[in-house]
């Protein structure tokens, strides 16, 4: 008896059913409940509602977002863009979300690298090893972020200053003004190397892929890392030499109380990135660690059974099965940290949150600042989430 | 049609009033028509046992007649009280029609005695150590009175069906229905909840049973009923159906299914 | 296999003797070279690593013990800041701990607090030990929370009243957490319930609230408290600094408890809420006898990890000024004398932090371990 498409099951569509207007009827009780629960949390909120009108109205407080438009007058240290205290607080509150994404982008990718060193080392077969994995990751995670973000802030504020800075390494100075490092006279050369490196990772994906297509077709595997290497490493330095290979180091030097020169990563965002990524790295060590145990060792064997080489078992089986239990705890540690980056405003580094901080009390605007950093994060939050969902969709295993 | 509901009303035991009616019952899951048009009159302790392939919908149908499934058209009355929306309706078939599960569903949290008393207490109202004379009385019904401190965790399927049996009987039900019951039990276990579900037949209980224990179906159902995407194909007694069968689904199903036996 | 063994009997060949396996398998040797010792890179990690740790460990006792300075005369200071950097100032310690541990609550009074301290203790132990696991637990919650109540406040039974603004350090940290536990715990069974219920409205209400709650900072939650939540009250309506902190560590909580009780609402089987309605419960029977002792039960480790969490984000009040272990700990250092000691400071408070995060987490490991042997059975 098969199921084809006279089956007799999908020939008539069900009715509609009316309500009876009774107490006892399931449908009615429901929207009973319904009205009263809305009921009452509306009027829960219209009464908090009125009373901050009022409220504002009394202590004569603006409301709306005009202010945004005024002009700040609020110095801000580090910025990405340009901005001087005279331009307005949107530019004021832009800068501001900059030096979160600024922090929180680093502190994702370097947190990752991290977590994931740690987590495989975790499983590391060397007991010292795994041992000293493992008492990072219990010591770190039963910890309040706050008190690591302080602890560093004051490690860093206990280093010696600039003209006793620690040298360990010529053009690298750590005081407790920052971290300076040397840099290059960027010029258009540089601009163009590194516009080939993204061409090529560009056109090394193309050609790993069309490798695998050839490969299915005749059977015969093709080596990728030479063209890889050549893409991404030769081609970049040949670009540069061509056009004249200028490197001139723009060495940080002491100048009267402080260094000119190279680039400068101050103590704040220092210590929140170093407390964030450590952090963070402890709770992604586990996700990573939980991820690589959920492939079941059936799946080793089987694939090494089959005559498979250790890194193809890794890229073609356990990888793809430990990714899919990685990635969603793990994107949600992602908008951890760039919700901990909000702490920056105890130990001084003016993020968002620093900064609408700030606002709202030169302005009074209690509401309007609350709102917009909620709204910023919100924001974020959502993304991932939605990401997320899109993701799981698209690689969630196929079942009965 | 017509000579359905004769048929139907010959079978029944013409002395005894309707235990379940259900008249043109129709069920959609989403656009699936699962049940078609299925109409059944079982009488007061009679025994029925409803066998079909699986997606045939035996289980949705004897899940409609304790509401855990809702049908949209047709109508479903169970000892004279017509099920719809209205809860209290609801809440007095429940009271009077007991179930047993496939996967027995006892709750692991509570022992074998709790289970048994806590509807008993909740439901009817009844005082706890009444409640528990009661359950204790149909655990020994059910010939496991020495496990009523123990966990169901700590039972054997065999043993966890047979309290769930007794759950349900607690209640003190006029109608049992029976979700394949054995089917999740090994095979040594099958039998001594077959024997239990005999016993509970002679003492005169009216019965649903979906099932494929054909051997169950033959010492004890009054009407067997074959049921095929969601229609009643044939009904009979246990003779007419095993040995002469009408209709080629049936004798299809037939040969399937005893072909183990 | 018998067989075998018969005949070789049989033919007169004497059977060999079982024989232990090569020294250097076993004992100590054995597990070295088995775990630490198994290739050249594994060894010369184990070098590394035993160097590494070896001279941290040296330095750390030379900087911790050795050199250090364990009190100070008069708040003079002047010892410790020669030492900066190769000894600790333990001094800071000796000095402030009790300012540390009890902010500027009167000083004689200070068994109180002391005694907060350890009834909460006490109540944690308690709700861990399984026999308790049952509703009476809240009654005994609801006590212990009364008497604190009354200890740290005073006024009555001759205890002197100390007034709110005066009390601070571990009892403030205490009572974020545990308070916010207990309210935030009913209230998230609600809207985990809410989440899964099927009338639309009250689903969109719970889903509204997590969703924004899960998507904002604690800190935006507490600056609303501190600063919106007198815009929100009729005038002369007033509630203090510590009270509104409470309430918005409720409300973010709930949301994350929420999550966690729902993932155990849908791990229980459907034949368990089938069988209640099959019996004739009312909702709220089957959910209270039935549904939520198991599903509750099913996800304490994760329940367990969420306060964790929480214990540690009460720190977070440092921000909008309320005086918690952490905040005691900074303002201990404000003053001139003691200055520039966060090290010593941060490590030692930290340890206190461990201890309870560590207590408990070691807790929910061996719980989720015991719940996994049974379901594996």
């Amino acid at each position: 008896m098969s199921q084809t498409t006279n089956d007799p099951r999908l020939l008539r569509a069900p009715p509609k059913r009316p309500i009876r207007l009774s107490w006892s009827d399931e449908r009615v009780r429901g929207i009973v409940w319904q009205l009263l629960v809305v009921g009452i949390v509306g009027g829960i909120v219209w009464w908090l509602w009125s009373n901050t009108v009022h409220n504002l109205e009394v202590r004569r407080i603006a409301t709306g977002f005009g202010f945004l438009g005024r002009e700040a007058g609020l110095p801000i240290a580090e910025h990405l863009i340009d901005y001087n205290p005279t331009d307005t607080y949107f530019r004021a509150l832009l800068v501001g979300l900059l030096n979160t994404l600024k922090v929180a982008v680093v502190g994702i990718v370097l947190a990752t690298i991290l977590g994931t060193l740690i987590g495989i080392a975790r499983l590391s077969k060397n007991w010292l090893l795994s041992r000293i994995a493992g008492v990072y990751v219990e010591v770190i995670r039963d910890l309040p972020l706050l008190l690591q973000l302080l602890f560093w802030y004051a490690v860093l504020q206990g280093l010696p200053g600039p003209r006793q800075a620690l040298n360990p390494v010529d053009g690298v100075f750590l005081s407790n003004r920052g971290l300076k490092l040397p840099w290059i006279e960027w010029e258009s050369a540089h601009s163009w190397a590194l516009l080939a490196f993204v061409a090529g990772a560009v056109a090394t994906w193309l050609y790993r892929r069309a490798a695998r297509a050839a490969q299915m077709q005749d059977g015969q595997p093709r080596r990728v890392w030479p063209v890889a290497l050549g893409l991404l490493l030769v081609l970049p330095v040949a670009v540069w030499w061509v056009l004249g290979a200028p490197w001139t180091p723009d060495m940080p030097a002491l100048r009267g109380f402080n260094f000119q020169g190279g680039v400068n990563i101050s103590p704040e965002y220092f210590a929140l990135l170093l407390g964030l990524v450590l952090y963070t790295a402890g709770f992604i060590a586990e996700i990573v660690r939980a991820g690589i145990l959920a492939v079941a060792h059936g799946q080793w064997e089987a694939a090494q059974a089959l005559g498979l080489k250790p890194t193809q078992v890794l890229n073609q089986i356990v990888l793809p099965q430990a990714l899919r239990v990685i990635i969603p705890p793990m994107t949600s540690q992602f908008l951890n940290l760039t919700k901990n980056s909000s702490l920056a405003v105890a130990i001084g580094y003016q993020d968002i949150v620093s900064i609408a901080n700030t606002t709202l009390n030169q302005t009074g605007q209690a509401i309007e600042g609350i709102a917009i950093i909620m709204l910023v994060y919100l924001t974020i939050s959502l993304s991932i989430s939605l990401f997320m969902n899109w993701y799981n969709a698209r690689i969630a295993l196929v079942e009965r | 049609m017509g000579e359905t509901m004769e048929m139907l009303a010959s079978a029944a035991r013409t002395d005894a009033p309707p235990a379940i009616t259900l008249d043109k019952v129709n069920k959609w899951f989403g656009a699936l028509h699962v049940l078609r048009d299925v109409s059944l009159q079982v009488a007061l302790g009679e025994r029925v046992v409803v066998c079909g392939p699986s997606g045939s919908g035996k289980s949705t149908m004897i899940r409609c007649i304790n509401r855990l499934e809702t049908h949209q058209e047709g109508r479903i009355i169970v000892d004279d009280i017509e099920l719809s929306d209205d809860v209290k309706a609801l809440d007095a078939i429940r009271r009077e029609v007991g179930m047993v599960f496939q996967s027995f569903n006892l709750f692991p949290h509570l022992t074998v005695l709790d289970n048994c008393t806590l509807a008993p207490i909740w439901v009817r109202r009844m005082p706890k150590a009444e409640a528990e004379d009661l359950a204790m009385h149909y655990l020994e019904r059910v010939k496991i009175p020495e496990q009523a401190k123990k966990f169901p965790g700590q039972l054997s399927g065999g043993q966890q069906q047979r309290v769930a049996i007794a759950r349900a009987l607690c209640m003190k039900p006029k109608i049992m229905l029976f979700d394949e019951p054995t089917s999740a039990l090994d095979p040594e276990m099958i039998k001594e909840v077959l024997d239990t579900m005999v016993g509970l037949a002679e003492m005169g209980m009216t019965m649903i049973v979906v099932t494929h224990e054909m051997g169950f179906a033959r010492q004890v159902a009054d009407r067997v009923v074959f049921m095929d995407r969601g229609e009643i194909v044939e009904l009979g007694t246990p003779a007419e159906m095993f040995e002469q069968p009408k209709t080629d689904r049936l004798r299809m199903f037939l040969s399937q299914i005893l072909r183990g036996h | 296999m018998s067989d075998i063994t018969l005949n070789t009997a049989a033919a007169g060949v004497p059977e060999a003797a079982p024989r232990s396996a090569p020294l250097t398998q076993l004992g100590l040797v054995g597990w070295m070279r088995a775990n630490l010792f198994s290739s050249w890179l594994n060894t010369a990690v184990t070098l590394l690593l035993a160097y590494l740790i070896i001279r941290w460990a040296v330095g750390f006792i030379e900087w911790g013990i050795v050199n250090a300075i364990w009190s100070v005369p008069n708040n003079q200071t002047q010892a410790c800041r020669d030492l900066k950097g190769t000894g600790a100032c333990w001094a800071v310690i000796t000095e402030k701990h009790r300012f540390m541990l009890f902010g500027t609550y009167p000083y004689e009074e200070h068994w109180r607090p002391a005694l907060v301290c350890l009834l909460f203790i006490g109540l944690y132990v308690v709700s861990a030990m399984r026999r308790f696991w049952r509703w009476e637990l809240a009654i005994i919650w609801a006590a212990v929370l009364s008497v604190i109540g009354v200890l740290m406040w005073g006024g009555i039974l001759g205890l002197s009243y100390v007034p709110q603004e005066r009390w601070g350090g571990l009892p403030i940290t205490l009572i974020l957490a545990t308070f916010g536990l207990a309210f935030a715990f009913p209230l998230a069974i609600l809207v985990a319930l809410g989440r899964r219920s099927s009338l639309p409205a009250i689903k969109v209400l719970c889903v509204m609230y997590v969703e924004l709650i899960r998507g904002v900072p604690l800190i935006s939650l507490l600056f609303m408290a501190s600063v919106m939540f007198p815009l929100f009250l009729p005038e002369g309506m007033n509630i203090d600094k510590l009270l509104r902190a409470q309430i918005a560590i409720i409300l973010f909580a709930a949301a994350y408890l929420a999550e966690v009780v729902r993932g155990g609402l849908q791990a229980l089987p459907k034949g368990q809420y089938e069988a209640a309605d099959a019996l004739g419960l009312s909702y709220w029977q089957k959910t209270g006898f039935i549904i939520l002792p198991q599903a509750l039960r099913l996800v304490i480790p994760p329940l367990v990890n969420t306060f964790i969490g929480f214990f540690k984000d009460t720190s977070l009040v440092l921000i909008i000024g309320i005086f918690d272990l952490l905040t005691a700990g900074k303002t201990a250092i404000i003053e001139p004398a003691w200055q520039g000691f966060g090290v010593e400071v941060y490590v030692t408070i930290g340890a206190i932090y461990f201890v309870f995060c560590f207590a408990m987490s070691k807790y929910s490991q061996g719980l989720e371990a015991e719940l996994n042997r049974h379901r594996r059975r």
